[in-house]
């Protein structure tokens, strides 16, 4: 992608309360397309109430949003069960608030790699496959903005890395931005080019490794969160010892990481 | 057959062409309270109608649809479930009701025929609003169809795509309000909500998509209604109460059917 950054949702000094409660404190983020941002903070930091507020959904009390005009969205929510009693195959639910054509259903389902699921029962589906299908249906809405609120739950370790590279490939492929919700920033880590950690206000922001080194990230998740990370980012700049120990890593890689952000 | 069974047939099957349908949405949203909260509140609009003079589905109209408001309204402070703030508002409505009917003192309300109703005593004027209200609640409810479905599976997923998700829930509450007031005086309680529930549950088993349950649905109610009368019929017995019978063998056959199917 060589074109100008097109950004996709501005907001800025967004207040919210509810009730009582301070639910997002001068918040704002920018996110263009072909970016994949990450929201990252502790349960009841707000990250969901944002994104309903950046998708309109939800009025903030004061603050700015600029959208794309007619921005398309493709929306994963945080949990999705379908009760028995409702039949519901993926055929259905594809076409739940959409008309798409069976070839254009097909498509999509390969895109995600579920090719085969077309006619099974919602319910029957695994965490993972669950996931997909509910990619290939927001991928049916053509978005120029994928939501996806914590979508690596109830996916199975194995799964949870191949979602994330599905994820990334489809920005890769149809330059679209991405809004990614997690708790666990070590697995989003390769995968993400900016980083917003929330805690109803905005603790810090930037590239993934900048923000895993600041110190308000690490007074949210602690010192084994960050060492746990430290070890993931810096893989290729050390060497282990025949115990398996680590040993310092050349002073220039060292350099070379921590100078981009 | 004799006419006043060609009436009780005609309004049973025009009763279940619509609660097939919308019962769906009940059993899918589990609203079964919802619905016999509002089949509770109903006394409470046969007293508001026989005290103002005014025809008792008018009463059970007014009385159903302000529950429903007043739930909606409390629904939004969120301090308590649903389900809680039913039992609290029909109990009280219902025994509001029953105070009002026994302090009149030249109204004598028939308990049984409240609950049972007496399907064999529909007029031609009642069937006329059995069709004619039944067309306008399945139009209401094709009108609310996409949205309330999408709702169903997934309200975050559905309001994110524009569904206005508080409307079409308000709507479809008043919907099943407007059923009750329009069903009750005719078929009485027991046999609305049994009407509502056990058909659209003896057809889940049999259903692929949502549209099959639904026609399935109606489909299970009108033999249910054909059945029920026949039976009052050659056994001498309640026909609203064979009618709930029936239904509920044809459910009970579709989870023996389940189990035997499960095995194999």
């Amino acid at each position: 992608m060589n074109e100008a950054r097109r950004s996709l949702i501005t907001a800025a000094n967004l207040h919210l309360r509810i009730g009582e409660t301070t639910i997002l404190h001068d918040v704002g983020l920018d996110i263009s397309a072909g970016e994949i941002l990450t929201l990252i903070g502790p349960n009841g930091a707000g990250k969901t109430t944002l994104v309903r507020v950046l998708l309109g959904l939800l009025k903030p009390d004061s603050g700015e949003i600029r959208r794309k005009e007619g921005l398309s969205v493709g929306y994963l929510p945080q949990s999705f069960e379908v009760d028995h009693s409702l039949p519901l195959t993926v055929r259905r639910l594809l076409r739940l608030t959409q008309k798409p054509s069976p070839g254009e259903m097909e498509e999509s389902l390969e895109e995600v790699g579920a090719g085969d699921l077309l006619d099974h029962p919602v319910q029957s589906l695994s965490g993972g496959e669950r996931q997909r299908v509910l990619l290939a249906r927001a991928l049916l809405r053509d978005p120029e903005l994928l939501v996806l609120d914590e979508p690596i739950q109830n996916v199975d370790v194995n799964g949870q890395s191949e979602l994330y590279r599905l994820i990334a490939k489809i920005r890769d492929v149809r330059g679209c931005g991405v809004i990614l919700i997690s708790h666990d920033l070590h697995l989003v880590m390769a995968f993400t080019d900016q980083v917003v950690c929330l805690n109803r206000h905005i603790c810090c922001t930037g590239h993934p490794e900048a923000v895993s080194k600041n110190p308000e990230y690490l007074a949210l998740f602690g010192k084994h969160a960050a060492e746990s990370l430290a070890v993931y980012t810096h893989k290729h700049d050390h060497v282990h010892g025949p115990e398996g120990e680590i040993l310092p890593s050349e002073p220039e890689e060292a350099r070379h990481h921590h100078g981009g952000a | 057959m004799e006419d006043f069974m060609l009436r009780g047939l005609m309004g049973g099957v025009g009763v279940a062409l619509v609660t097939g349908p919308v019962g769906c949405f009940i059993v899918w949203r589990k609203m079964a309270y919802f619905g016999n909260s509002m089949a509770h509140t109903a006394l409470l609009g046969v007293a508001i109608g026989f005290a103002f003079g005014i025809d008792l589905r008018l009463g059970i109209l007014i009385s159903c649809m302000s529950l429903t408001i007043i739930l909606v309204l409390l629904q939004s402070r969120k301090t308590l479930s649903t389900d809680t703030l039913l039992g609290i508002l029909a109990h009280m409505a219902l025994a509001v009701g029953f105070i009002a009917v026994s302090l009149m003192e030249t109204f004598r309300v028939d308990l049984m025929g409240y609950l049972f109703g007496d399907i064999l005593a529909i007029g031609t004027l009642d069937l006329w609003w059995i069709y004619l209200g039944g067309a306008a609640a399945l139009g209401v409810l094709a009108w609310l169809w996409r949205g309330l479905l999408a709702l169903t599976v997934n309200e975050e997923l559905a309001s994110a795509e524009g569904v206005p998700t508080f409307a079409v829930k308000l709507v479809f509450m008043l919907l099943i309000a407007f059923i009750i007031a329009v069903a009750m005086k005719l078929i009485g309680i027991l046999l609305i909500i049994s009407m509502l529930i056990i058909p659209p549950a003896a057809a889940r088993r049999f259903s692929k998509t949502p549209e099959q349950m639904a026609a399935l649905a109606a489909l299970a109610g009108i033999v249910s209604v054909g059945a029920g009368l026949w039976a009052s019929l050659e056994w001498n017995a309640p026909a609203g109460a064979c009618i709930v019978v029936a239904a509920s063998a044809l459910f009970l056959f579709s989870y023996a059917w389940e189990m035997i199917a499960g095995r194999g």
